[in-house]
């Protein structure tokens, strides 16, 4: 690992003023991405401003039909939330699938949203289910958030404080996992919202995407059969020694089909 | 440039200048010569660094020292009694003969009891499942999960 300056913030609007203060200043969370491109010195910063010790940065809060997890939140946090398990069951088991216990202990939602890694799970979560992402400037829909591989729509000196996700009608994620990594081959989050079927595919290409064809025959009927045979394409999808891309594509579809069943099963 | 780290170690407390980018692990064995704490993978992978942070088990591998400052830290040296009598986990392992080599060990048990604290009664698959974290190069997860299962059974009276 390259040598770096460390920094130890207070609050949100601290660690905002840090952040700008030079090219290669980079915010840590649990540093379970970043410690190891570090490590592996992919990644090059200057300066890290740990959030870690950013009490308003963690915890969960329900709220009418609203379920806001603050951005230091753990995956263990969220997967053992009473609140959550009850409010959107599917989210606190998608949690609880992510890599293993001790990544669970330290890695974050935030830092999962920000990084945007394609085989990640929280973006298919929070794109299933229509979340809100909030900053420290603005609060930016799930739908214009994710821009591909690595990519979001997060600016210069921009951090994520929280993600707010309205509770579904019925949700269910299911993934064909990477066994030594846990990590989606393909993973598809199904969600019946308020807003209408949602159906989001993550490890399948570089960016999480929605299937709108799904979508329209799940709002016609919220059945795995509706799904059964809508193919997607393979073409631009992922593929490397762990599956090709017409096994995504493949995947896609048994993914959702387990998914609606799971739904229905609550 | 070095910063000053200080946390608690198995109940001590201890404090180090260090370079900003010394890894947990590196403090552990290095500075504080506790080096029943392994490196495996040195990639997050393999759990043989897996130490307890403010009671919950963590790779020890995947952060830097600093962002345990203030933390309370156990590793495998400071789970059995000062008398050295093994803890509940370790006399399971020990009866169930659940190590040969002993190098995944020390993280094996530290997640075993960070398991059995989120599961008091696991059965065979959930403790497979838990235990993903941690990998044996030896193999023998048999013995390592009927370990678990009897040390859970014991701690529940
Ligand atoms: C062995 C292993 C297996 C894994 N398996 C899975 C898996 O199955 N599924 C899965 O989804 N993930 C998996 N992960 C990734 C894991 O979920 C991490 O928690 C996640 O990638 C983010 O780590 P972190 O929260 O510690 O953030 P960090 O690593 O600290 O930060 C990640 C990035 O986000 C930025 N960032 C952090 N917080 C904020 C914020 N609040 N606002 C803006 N930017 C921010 C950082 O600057 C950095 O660029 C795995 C990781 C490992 C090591
Ligand atoms: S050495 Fe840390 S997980 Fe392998
Ligand atoms: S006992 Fe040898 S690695 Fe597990």
């Amino acid at each position: 690992m390259y040598s770096f300056n460390y920094n130890r913030v207070k609050s949100v609007a601290e660690a905002a003023a840090a952040l700008v203060k030079g090219e290669d200043v980079k915010l840590l969370a649990g540093g379970q991405s970043l410690i190891a491109t570090m490590k592996l010195r992919l990644s090059k910063p200057s300066d890290l401003i740990d959030l870690g010790t950013i009490s308003e940065l963690r915890g969960i809060k329900v709220e009418g039909s609203t379920v806001t997890i603050g951005a230091m939140t753990r995956h263990a946090e969220v997967a053992a939330s009473q609140e959550v398990k009850k409010a959107i069951p599917a989210l606190a088991s998608l949690a609880g699938s992510i890599a293993d216990r001790q990544i669970r202990n330290m890695g974050t939602m935030g830092g999962s949203v920000a990084h945007n890694d394609p085989s990640a799970d929280y973006p298919a979560g929070l794109l299933g289910l229509g979340a809100t992402i909030q900053t420290n400037k603005r609060k930016i829909a799930a739908d214009d958030f994710f821009k591909g591989m690595f990519e979001t729509a997060l600016e210069n000196g921009e951090i994520i404080t929280a993600v707010s996700f309205p509770v579904p009608k019925r949700a269910a994620y299911i993934k064909f996992k990477n066994p030594a990594s846990r990590y989606a081959i393909v993973g598809v989050f199904v969600a019946e919202t308020a807003s209408g079927m949602r159906v989001a595919v993550t490890g399948a290409s570089p960016g999480v995407f929605r299937v709108p064809e799904m979508e329209k025959a799940l709002a016609a009927k919220f059945a795995p059969e509706s799904v059964a045979n809508i193919k997607v394409s393979d073409k631009g999808l992922n593929s490397d020694i762990h599956a090709k891309a017409d096994y995504r594509a493949h995947l896609v579809t048994v993914m959702a089909k387990r998914a609606v069943e799971a739904a229905l099963r609550g | 440039m070095t910063v000053k780290v200080s946390m608690t170690v198995n109940g001590k407390a201890v404090s180090a200048e260090v370079e900003e980018r010394t890894l947990l692990v590196n403090y552990i064995r290095e500075n504080l010569r506790l080096t029943g704490t392994h490196v495996g993978c040195d990639t997050a992978q393999c759990g043989a660094c897996t130490v307890h942070l403010n009671g919950r088990a963590i790779k020890s591998c995947n952060i830097v020292a600093m962002q345990a400052e203030g933390a309370d830290i156990l590793t495998i040296e400071g789970v059995a009694k000062s008398d050295g009598t093994l803890n509940t986990m370790q006399e399971a392992f020990r009866e169930h003969h659940a190590l040969q080599c002993g190098f995944c060990t020390p993280g094996m048990v530290l997640s075993a009891m960070d398991l059995v604290k989120n599961f008091p009664d696991p059965s065979e698959r959930e403790i497979r499942e838990q235990l993903d974290g941690n990998l044996c190069r030896c193999t023998g997860y048999h013995n390592i999960v009927k370990a678990i299962k009897a040390a859970a059974a014991t701690m529940r009276g």
